[in-house]
């Protein structure tokens, strides 16, 4: 890992500070996310913890796209010294899919079944950008060749159904980027991927997010894939931080529930039967 | 050592799609064995195959040394059980553990239901409490448990299961895995594993067969591939993937 120090913290890109995200369900309020604080410079920040840790509802609350019914509250929530909530929902939207892009898991789900891929990218360019057809379209195109898509042209004139999962994930990926965005937000990128398939996607994204500059935030429940990933983790549980670290730190953490998590999981030649196994303590969540 | 299922030149073909192209495995009798590859290389349709939910072509299937036909027979599956990857979508949302758990019973005509279904849930971790609760009021790693309460309260011999851990939390995954350890210890029960997670299947089993496009790349023990004595270059890249991301 090279060239980290020199990423890292060169101005502060986003601040998180005691972010709320409460729903109102039938049986009274539930608290997903109760007090997240953080702050990113353009480096690589992963998000790990376990469903219903808050993870996800932590990213979906920075780009907006919260349920209308739940709310979002925080005492600081900015972006490049922009207080995100009390902005207009209008601004918001401009600011969505411009400077803060995300990715989401499954390119089945999140790409437009019946548009054409190249047409859903050059819809991403022509929202943010006055560029004529001609242009949007070579810049897309270029844009594919930069996700390593070998026949762009071809690729362009498909439908979602047409590619397979990593094809999906890497158009996905282009029509993030085409806008340019500082900040992109990654949700679980790679597990709906092959194994195999998802070293590629990682390679496309840290090649792009490091020649960018960009900040990235990687939401995801493997804790050593974050960790190989990123140069800082956060830890969720029970929609709280429990934990943050350096990632090259993380067989010194601290907690616990941290702890646990690496220690649970097979590993290949650490041969232990039975796994151990979490033992949840309630304080964690406290 | 006897085989539990035997398995020769096996053809399975959706309409003009061969999933399967011509598999041949051998699992003996108390073993636990490992099928791994990426998305459609054919180890889930393995299993279906084995099950009679695959359109089998060619080829020649048999457990405990009996041959299977077209049809398979109650007493197939009274000795083979499957667990399947998705707990939210294998069990049934209306109905409740036990209504779930009596059903294998009924169909089977066995007698002593009550037993068996107090029996089994206990064995699982999970106590009478769970008895008439719904899916939806379990959690991921409960449901699963059920599912293997529900394979296991026939007594089979074998149990097949699909990725029965990849739907979970990694903290349930390793409670799931020791369950599954524990009843075939017990049991002394023939584990068909898939798995595209090879510290699973290193984990879990004492054989494995690599699969690519419906066919076995290569077939090795769990040591080898511990020692990284693999001989082909598939197997070679899906180490290396396991291991996680290198910045290259």
């Amino acid at each position: 890992m090279s060239g980290n120090s020199d990423r890292q913290t060169k101005g502060t890109l986003l601040e998180v500070d005691d972010l709320r995200v409460t729903f109102p369900t039938r049986t009274g309020i539930v608290q997903a996310v109760r007090g997240v604080s953080f702050s990113l410079g353009r480096e690589r920040l992963g998000i790990v913890g376990e469903s219903g840790s808050g993870k996800s509802q932590t990213g979906r609350a920075i780009m907006g796209l919260t349920p209308p019914q739940a709310e979002v509250s925080a005492k600081k929530l900015r972006f490049d010294g922009i207080d995100l909530l009390s902005m207009s929902s209008s601004r918001r939207r401009a600011l969505r899919g411009n400077r803060i892009a995300m990715i989401l898991q499954d390119p089945k789900y999140s790409l437009d079944p019946v548009m054409t891929i190249g047409r859903q990218i050059v819809e991403t360019l022509r929202t943010h950008e006055k560029v004529g057809k001609a242009e949007a379209r070579e810049r897309a195109l270029e844009m594919l060749r930069a996700v390593q898509i070998r026949d762009p042209a071809r690729v362009f004139d498909l439908h979602p159904h047409e590619v397979s999962g990593g094809m999906g994930q890497r158009a996905m990926i282009a029509m993030m980027l085409i806008a340019g965005p500082e900040l992109m937000i990654a949700d679980e990128p790679t597990s709906a991927l092959d194994v195999t398939v998802q070293l590629d996607v990682l390679n496309i994204l840290d090649r792009l997010v490091a020649e960018r500059g960009m900040g990235l935030i990687f939401i995801s429940h493997d804790l050593r894939l974050v960790s190989s990933f990123c140069d800082r983790v956060v830890v969720m549980y029970a929609g709280k931080v429990v934990e943050q670290l350096k990632a090259s730190e993380l067989r010194e953490a601290q907690h616990p529930y941290t702890r646990g998590l690496l220690n649970c999981m097979p590993r290949i030649g650490f041969e232990r039967h039975p796994l151990p196994v979490l033992d949840r303590k309630p304080e964690w969540a406290a | 050592m006897t085989a539990a299922i035997t398995i020769e030149g096996l053809e399975v073909i959706f309409d003009r799609f061969r999933a399967l192209k011509g598999v041949k495995l051998e699992v003996r009798e108390g073993e636990s064995y490992g099928l791994v590859g990426e998305s459609g290389s054919g180890k889930s349709t393995l299993l279906k195959a084995i099950t009679g939910l695959a359109p089998v072509a060619a080829g020649t299937i048999a457990v405990n040394g009996k041959t299977l036909g077209k049809t398979r027979d109650k007493a197939f599956y009274r000795d083979v059980q499957m667990v399947f990857q998705d707990p939210y979508g294998s069990l049934h949302p209306r109905q409740t553990v036990d209504r779930l758990l009596q059903e294998p019973l009924a169909i089977h005509a066995i007698q002593d239901g009550e037993k068996r279904i107090e029996r089994a849930l206990d064995e699982v971790g999970l106590g009478k409490g769970f008895r008439f609760r719904y899916a939806h009021q379990l959690s991921g790693g409960q449901r699963q448990r059920v599912a293997i309460a529900r394979a296991l309260i026939l007594e089979p011999s074998i149990l097949l299961l699909d990725e029965p851990t990849s739907a979970l939390d990694a903290s349930v995954q390793a409670e799931v895995l020791n369950l599954l350890e524990e009843v075939r210890r017990r049991r002394k029960l023939t584990f068909l594993m898939v798995s595209h997670d090879l510290a699973i299947i290193t984990h879990m089993c004492e054989r494995l067969m690599v699969m690519q496009n419906g066919e076995a790349v290569e077939t090795l023990t769990a040591s080898q591939l511990i020692g990284h004595r693999v001989s082909e270059d598939y197997t070679r890249n899906l180490l290396r993937a396991s291991e996680g991301f290198v910045r290259v």
